[in-house]
């Protein structure tokens, strides 16, 4: 056993009001540059929807994650590592950039620099590939949503196939929710493990995949490798980029921009132990099915003092192992086992989860007049206006009985806490029906309708003591440490520490000072929020 | 030996060789950042899907049978038994059908650069010049297995002349009267190389170096640790 620690996040779909707030606050951080105008590192999709890139699901097309061969051996989907190399020079699974869409800009100093005339000044599109203008512009991000031109696309949704008879697209039978999606920072990622440089890699402290810029070489496998398509190919410096869970805010005990600003509260990060020797097996599971129990045995119990005992051997700090008890990711994927992974059958181990919406089906049963009651949403899953089969393409690799087990729990909560406080009553009836305890389905609905700040997000800040000791050592000889070679005099005092980041070649080392104060900022406002009972 | 024959045929492949060295050298510790293919793939595919293929194994082939050409003296050829009639027969055809993949493929590769907007847009200055430097050498290099090894009744020996001169460069002795025995083709091919080598480290062509052997023994999955242990690389 093999502990490591890996920052995840869970959304609740439930309470996704599909705002792209995320999206929006990610761009401005992260993509707003020359080269990533077409990139989102976080994006939200209407669900059916074609998706971005178009089809992104349809591995049959894309051949992104693992799949296991005639052995049961895995191995990536798009080929081993002789066939990659020899299509080195023209990726055969690569998306087009109209896959995504063409980037645009308006010329909007037309509007005030227009001469006087009898129309108002109209500022046209250009594209952002080639300047040139745009007269007709044919496709851009959500151009699907909220079900844009659904009658003619929604079966262009590879989750759909199957079910058509199941989604409709006519007003009175459509259904839909919001997806809102980055990086799965998975436990096995095949991006990683497509990239011919080995510029790509997860980090051993929090489970962050990065690419590494000075490494990367454009190869462009990593883009084809990743099933859900997340990783972008900046087409100006001829690098990939991907979403980075915003590291140098969670080095500072910070959720992720997306996560701060999302207006719903739906999102979650916290720390989740794992047996990093129990990966690949897991990975390997035979039957899809089975691979969502798979993943949650590689998690380990951060109550149990030998796990504890053994992360604090594997070098884990103290202070990680006790936020890996708090952790609301940990709590919401394993102990009440409501969240789940976004496609498990690519087998890449992904960990960013979510809760299934439930929300439409007690919608219109209220209206019906019905109660939230469990005697009449559970059978009423089943008619669910959002079909369990649409939910379990997505989340269960299929299954419906797991998604039906998810909003069985979810009703549950609803209905116990209604009990409670609108009548009253304490009934234990309801948690047993679904196999919870009392405490469980409390603590579940403080996590998820309450949702505060402190709640949501348990990030532990990276030991950057270790860093410091780095900059102690800038200019010296880098062998002197306790039981080291010792001294090597040949290395002059130019020496410099070589720190890794973003884009860093030649880059001076990232100035955390302003994230830190803002951090310690956030800190104090929510300190006061919960004196004043105000947050 | 006037001096424009001593700078051509002397001085000029030895500025090559170190600007070629110096070049990489500087790249690779202040420009890691361009050091990259630049794909254009994913802006168009059209043409590429074949065309970028072609061309490289094509470039790769043809490299391979310049290594043979010019660094393998005949008296070590003939040694192994290899007549010089079949030596002509083999490095014509097999350097003409390297050189013949790799010109469709280039040709592919300039009409798409040429005729799409979005990737000629994405073509630098330096991109134009490594361009220019390819079509001529292409273009040289073909005509002259055509015409001086293939298509003729008395093929050019360009062992006993080009390769003399080019081996005597690695003695330091250079061999000017050996290279200036060769058809005027051969001699622009050569001097135009020696420009091209000059030229290459600062091109997008350093991705030659890059092609990743090492991913056949690596493990899929790697791991790095935030803080490696003690970093003193100086830059």
């Amino acid at each position: 056993m093999r502990i490591r620690a890996q920052v995840g996040m869970v959304m609740n779909l439930d309470k996704c009001i599909g705002c792209h707030t995320c999206s929006v606050t990610c761009k401005q951080v992260w993509t707003n540059r020359p080269g990533a105008e077409y990139m989102w590192f976080n994006d939200v999709e209407t669900k059916p929807g074609v998706g971005y890139p178009k089809r992104w699901e349809d591995q049959e097309q894309w051949r992104g994650g693992w799949e296991l061969d005639r052995k049961g051996k895995l191995r990536l989907k798009a080929g081993g590592r002789v066939k990659k190399l020899l299509s080195i020079f023209s990726n055969p699974d690569l998306p087009r950039i109209d896959d995504y869409y063409e980037p645009w800009t308006y010329d909007y100093a037309k509007l005030i620099t227009a001469p006087l005339s009898e129309h108002d000044p109209v500022a046209r599109a250009h594209s952002q590939l080639t300047g040139k203008v745009m007269d007709e512009i044919h496709w851009g991000p959500n151009w699907d949503d909220n079900l844009a031109g659904a009658p003619e696309r929604i079966h262009q949704d590879p989750l759909t196939d199957g079910i058509q008879e199941q989604v409709r697209a006519t007003y009175e039978q459509a259904f839909m929710f919001y997806l809102p999606r980055i990086c799965e920072h998975c436990l096995n990622p095949s991006c990683v493990a497509s990239c011919p440089s080995g510029a790509m890699y997860k980090r051993e402290e929090d489970g962050i995949v990065l690419v590494d810029q000075a490494k990367c070489r454009g190869w462009r496998f990593c883009v084809s490798g990743c099933p859900y398509k997340k990783v972008y190919f900046n087409h100006l410096t001829g690098k990939a980029e991907k979403c980075t869970l915003c590291y140098p805010r969670i080095e500072n005990g910070m959720p992720t921009i997306c996560s701060e600003t999302c207006v719903g509260r739906i999102r979650y990060i916290g720390l989740v132990l794992y047996d990093a020797d129990r990966v690949e097996a897991a990975a390997s599971t035979p039957d899809e099915h089975d691979l969502l129990d798979a993943q949650r045995d590689v998690f380990l119990d951060p109550e149990d003092p030998a796990v504890r005992r053994q992360a604090a051997s594997d070098g884990i700090p103290d202070d990680w192992i006790e936020a890996a008890r708090r952790s609301p990711v940990y709590a919401l994927a394993h102990r009440y086992r409501v969240a789940l992974p976004l496609h498990p059958e690519y087998r890449t181990l992904p960990m960013v989860w979510y809760v299934p919406p439930l929300s439409p089906i007690v919608n219109s049963l209220e209206t019906d007049g019905y109660e939230a009651d469990p005697d009449h949403v559970f059978p009423a899953i089943e008619a669910m206006r959002i079909p369990v089969d649409y939910l379990a393409n997505l989340l269960a690799a299929g299954d419906g009985e797991v998604i039906r087990d998810v909003l069985r729990r979810l009703a549950a909560m609803r209905g116990h806490m209604r009990k409670r406080e609108v009548l009253g009553e304490h009934d234990e009836a309801i948690a047993a029906a679904v196999g919870m305890s009392i405490e469980d389905v409390e603590d579940m609905y403080r996590l998820l309708a309450i949702a505060k700040y402190e709640d949501r997000y348990v990030i532990p800040k990276a030991h950057t003591e270790l860093a410091g000791r780095l900059m102690e050592q800038q200019g010296t000889c880098g062998l002197d440490f306790a039981g080291g070679p010792g001294n090597c005099g040949a290395i002059g005092y130019d020496s410099q520490v070589d720190v890794e980041g973003f884009m860093l070649a030649n880059e001076e080392p990232v100035e955390l000072d302003i994230v830190q104060m803002l951090g310690e900022q956030r800190r104090r406002d929510a300190e006061r929020g919960r004196v004043d009972g105000s947050a | 030996m006037n001096s424009g024959e001593i700078l051509l045929w002397m001085i000029l492949p030895y500025v090559a060789v170190t600007t070629f060295a110096v070049g990489h050298w500087w790249r690779y510790r202040n420009d890691q950042f361009a050091w990259t293919s630049r794909s254009t793939q994913l802006l168009d595919g059209s043409v590429l899907g074949w065309a970028s293929p072609a061309f490289h194994y094509g470039a790769l082939a043809a490299i391979g049978g310049h290594v043979i050409g010019v660094c393998i003296p005949p008296s070590v050829t003939s040694g192994v038994g290899i007549t010089e009639g079949f030596y002509r027969w083999f490095a014509g055809i097999a350097g003409g059908l390297a050189g013949l993949v790799t010109l469709v493929g280039f040709v592919g590769l300039v009409y798409r650069r040429a005729t799409s907007d979005r990737v000629r847009r994405s073509t630098t200055r330096l991109d134009y010049v490594t361009y220019l430097l390819l079509t001529v050498l292409i273009l040289l290099g073909v005509a002259m297995t055509l015409f001086h090894t293939l298509a003729t009744s008395s093929p050019h020996e360009y062992r006993e002349t080009i390769g003399v001169w080019w081996r005597s460069l690695f003695y330091f002795d250079p061999n000017v009267a050996a290279a200036q025995g060769a058809p005027l083709i051969y001699q622009l091919h050569a001097i135009i190389a020696w420009a091209f080598w000059g030229f290459f480290p600062f091109s997008r062509l350093v991705h030659a170096w890059s092609i990743p052997l090492q991913y056949l023994g690596r493990p899929y999955i790697l791991y790095r640790r935030r803080y490696a242990a003690a970093p003193t690389k100086s830059r």
